[in-house]
This record gives structure tokens, sequence and C-alpha cells, in this order.
């Protein structure tokens, strides 16, 4: 683990570069033993993958001191872990994989030699942990997708990717949280918001959360857009 | 509330930005000079998170409907009220139907106007800064309004005007620490990072400003790491992006260098064309 500087009032704490359970589960530990502190001199905590970034505020603690409390913190024994492991969250999203949506699944079909049924059993049978939260407010960036499914980015990014698309880019899978370009290759849609700014708190899930597909029909899809919009839908929480 | 006669181009509500929410995505926005609007809460006599306008480039016409004092602190953009001309960091007692124009910009990029008790746009995630998504636009458009709170008891404006004749955002030096992958790159290439002249291209925004020169090409990917505004990205194809207010929370590319607060106020000053170096802290 390194601990950097950046710039005057934030400081990076970095674990091997690797997209790993282990690893997420230290930093999710280690974040809150941080929150447990519940220091004034903190504005915010934010992990993805394997980096934590603490913003301070440099006018009360230097980068070195601070730097040196928290590794102090890290070795500290906590016992708020086991807690934190059983309260850990499945949310189960429905996708419509309908080729109406999946618009990309007949040509990923043929590239993976795998049937557009298989391609959805797959994607839809595995659980997705969430590694971070960024690039648009509410994009999860998920960690599982099995490698069957890799397969690289579009060479020319779509101008307009639909709020609500599922996607498939390299080794990730993703939700299109509102409508924006992108070059992930799209096999559903999803008839629930990610990011729903009207509500209390817009975004339901956090990083460190799991996440499941659950394969939806047109109809089913029509409904729940329908139950969502009238605040009637709730997101679901899986089993495992 | 201010009537918004003409929008100009980016003009939008500020205030210190939206703390707290990057663990959903949400960037921190907020004034982009963050300097000059501080001056102009200050000047007021305001709390230092009351929002502002942000006024880049073409400024917009506004009519006031109710009694209140303004300040324009930052860029200089030929301010007019009721057609005469006003200075900026100077408060001025406004009534009810007084219209404020802007002219040509003669210095900076951005300017901001302050209302005594700020502007009362609406709060969303503990902010009124716009930003699309989160508020309902990102910049005002014709016919909007925007409310405050009428000032019933005439301010003091025998405050001394500070008016300085060299602002701080003129110096073409930009103040940056070392980013977590400066160390990536030899010290060649560090050396041709930190020397060299850099230019301002056209793609400026308020998420972030793009730099002309190709300096440094590479195939260093880091795994996707937060980044804050001030973050100085080197693109494989050589091309520096310093990230400003509204940037993801999140990037890919070696980060190189990072900006202070004050270096930010600075580049949020500069334009397509102007030219800067770099100098390390």
């Amino acid at each position: 683990m390194t601990y950097k500087p950046l710039g005057e009032s934030a400081i990076l704490v970095e674990w091997p570069q690797q997209i790993s359970k282990e690893i997420l589960n230290d930093i999710r530990l280690f974040t809150s033993k941080i929150e447990a502190k519940k220091w004034k001199k903190i504005i915010e905590l934010n992990f993805i993958y394997s980096s934590l970034l603490i913003i301070y505020k440099s006018s009360e603690i230097k980068f070195i001191d601070f730097k040196n409390e928290l590794q102090l913190i890290y070795e500290e024994s906590y016992s708020g872990v086991d807690i934190f492991e059983k309260t850990k969250t499945i949310w189960e999203i429905p996708v419509c994989y309908d080729i109406e949506f999946g618009i990309d699944l007949p040509f990923l079909s043929v590239e993976k030699k795998l049937s557009i049924a298989d391609i959805i059993f797959i994607h839809s049978n595995a659980i997705y942990t969430v590694y971070g939260i960024g690039f648009l407010p509410g994009f999860l960036y998920l960690g599982g997708l099995s490698e069957k499914l890799h397969h690289p980015r579009r060479d020319t990014p779509r101008l307009e990717v639909p709020k609500g698309a599922v996607a498939i880019g390299g080794n990730q899978t993703g939700i299109y949280p509102q409508t924006s370009p992108g070059g992930w290759q799209i096999i559903g849609k999803t008839p629930i918001s990610m990011f729903d700014i009207k509500k209390d708190n817009p975004c339901l899930i956090k990083p460190g959360d799991e996440i499941k597909f659950k394969s939806i029909s047109k109809d089913e899809f029509d409904f729940i857009k329908l139950d969502y919009s009238a605040e009637m839908y709730e997101l679901k929480k899986g089993k495992k | 509330m201010i009537k918004v006669l003409q929008p100009g181009i980016h003009t939008s509500v500020q205030d210190l930005g939206r703390f707290g929410y990057r663990n959903i995505g949400v960037p921190v926005s907020g004034a982009m000079d963050s300097i000059s609007a501080g001056f102009a809460n200050a000047l007021l006599n305001n709390d230092k998170n009351d929002a502002v306008l942000e006024i880049t480039m073409f400024g917009p016409s506004l009519e006031f409907t109710h009694s209140t004092t303004i300040i324009i602190t930052g860029a200089e953009m030929t301010p007019k009220l009721n057609n005469k001309d006003i200075i900026n960091y100077k408060l001025y007692q406004i009534k009810s139907g007084d219209i404020l124009t802007f002219g040509k910009l003669t210095k900076g990029l951005r300017c901001y106007l302050g209302v005594k008790g700020g502007f009362k746009s609406a709060y969303i995630l503990k902010s009124r800064s716009f930003y699309d998504g989160i508020t309902s636009k990102g910049f005002l458009q014709k016919s909007d309004i925007i409310e405050y709170d009428e000032e019933k008891t005439s301010s003091n404006l025998n405050y001394p005007t500070i008016n300085p004749k060299n602002q701080f955002f003129e110096t073409t030096t930009i103040e940056v620490f070392k980013g977590p992958e400066f160390e990536l790159f030899t010290s060649y290439e560090q050396e041709k990072l930190l020397s060299e002249m850099n230019s301002i291209s056209n793609k400026i925004n308020r998420m972030g400003y793009r730099l002309e020169e190709v300096k440094v090409t590479h195939n260093k990917s880091i795994i996707t790491s937060p980044v804050i505004p001030g973050t100085v990205q080197l693109t494989p194809s050589g091309q520096l992006i310093i990230l400003m207010k509204d940037a993801p929370t999140t990037g890919g590319y070696p980060r190189v260098f990072q900006l202070s607060e004050k270096s930010i106020a600075i580049m949020a000053q500069k334009k397509t064309g102007d030219i800067f170096s770099f100098k390390l802290l």
C-alpha cells in the first residue's frame, strides 16, 4: 500500500492495481474504520477498484501527520468487520434482453459463437461486485463478467446510448444511468433508473454492494417501467 | 429575482460545490475560479458558500425585479448598469427594473456576479451549483428566473474598492504538485512535461481543458482511479487534459500533475490560445 498526496488536500491510498474482492474488502474495512472516527477534518472518502481517496481540510492537518495517523488506523484491529460482511446487499436489476433493446446481441452471438439465449443465461446468472461508481452519476463499475462474454468496445463509439442500456465493454459490464455517448456493446435495457435525482437517496446501490441481473420479458419491462414511474416499484434485494 | 433577457453563452449559478457525493459519481462542480467568486461574497459580506452567477466569455442581459446590492469580480467584461459603464470590485445598489448587460471581454474568461444574500436557485444534494442531470439544466436560458432575497435596508457602499490593476489570474505560471503517476515517466519525459510551454486548445469547458501540444506519447494505462478538479491527465496520444470542476470523479489516464485550488482559479480565467508554463511546487 502506498500513500500519496493528490494536491494540497487529498490523500490517495493505493493497493496493488488489481480487480480483486480481497482488495475491495480491505479498502471497505479501512474506509469504515476511518468513518468510525467521525473526523471533522475529513470532507469525503471515495474508493474505486484499488484506490481510496481521502479529501480533507488541509488547514487542520498536514499530509505527513495525517498519513501517519491513517497508517496507525489501518493497523488497528476492528470489531465492525463481521457486521459489515453480514450487511452486504445484493440488488436484483431487471433487464429486458429483447433484441429491440439489446441491439448488439446478434453481432455478439456471431462473434462469441454463442446463441443469444446462452449470452442472456451467462450474463444473468452471475453475481457482480460494485467496485466503485464514477464516469457518470450512478454508473457502476462492475466486476465479475464471465470471460466468455468479454468483448472489446466498438471502434467508433455511438453518439447516443439510451438511458438504462445494459452493455459489455472489454472485461466489464455496466448500465448507462443516463443517455450519453458510449462505445460498449449493448445487450439489453433496464426499466429502472440507476440514478434518480428526484429521490432522497438518488442512488441506492453503493460501492461494495453486489448485483444480479434478472431477465424479464418486454411485457414485464413495460409493467415495471410504469410501476417505477408511479413510484410503486421497489428495487429488490436478491438472494445468493 | 432576476429575469434572464439574454442568457449569454455559458452562464450558470455556482457556489463552492457539491461535496459528499463522489461515491455515487456526482462531480463536485462549483465556481471554476473560486477566488474571484469568493471576493464577490466577501465584499458583499455574504456567506462564503452563497451562490453567485458564473458568466463566461459573452455575458447575459439581466433584469432585476427587487432591490439588492451587487458586485462583479473576476474577468473584465465591460459591464453596464442601465447602459452606464460600471466597474468590477465595486458594490452597486440595485432597484427594481434595473438592467445589467455585458460587453467586450477584455481580461480573463469568467466573471462572477454576486448579490446580497446569494442567488436562491434549487438546492440539490447540498448545493445550488448547476450541473445538468443533477439540477434541471447546466446553463441559464432565455426567460429563466433566479430568485434572491429582497434587500430591505441598503448596504453600506463605502467599502474601499479593490479594483486591482493586475489581477491574480494574469500570471502565465501554473503551480502544480507532482501527480500520482508522475514518477512512471523517465526524467527526460518529466522534463518535457515540465519545461515546455503549453497552449490551450479550443476544447475547453467546465469539465476540462485540453492542451494543444503533443508532449509524451505512451502506452501506460492505470486501473480506473479517483480524479479531482485540477488533476492533469496525460492521454496515450501525448496530450494533457486539465480536469476542471465538472469533471467525472474517476479516470483511467496517468495523472502527471495536480493543480492547487489557486492554480485551478487561474486556469479558469485562461482561454483558447493562451500560453502558460507549469512550475512544480
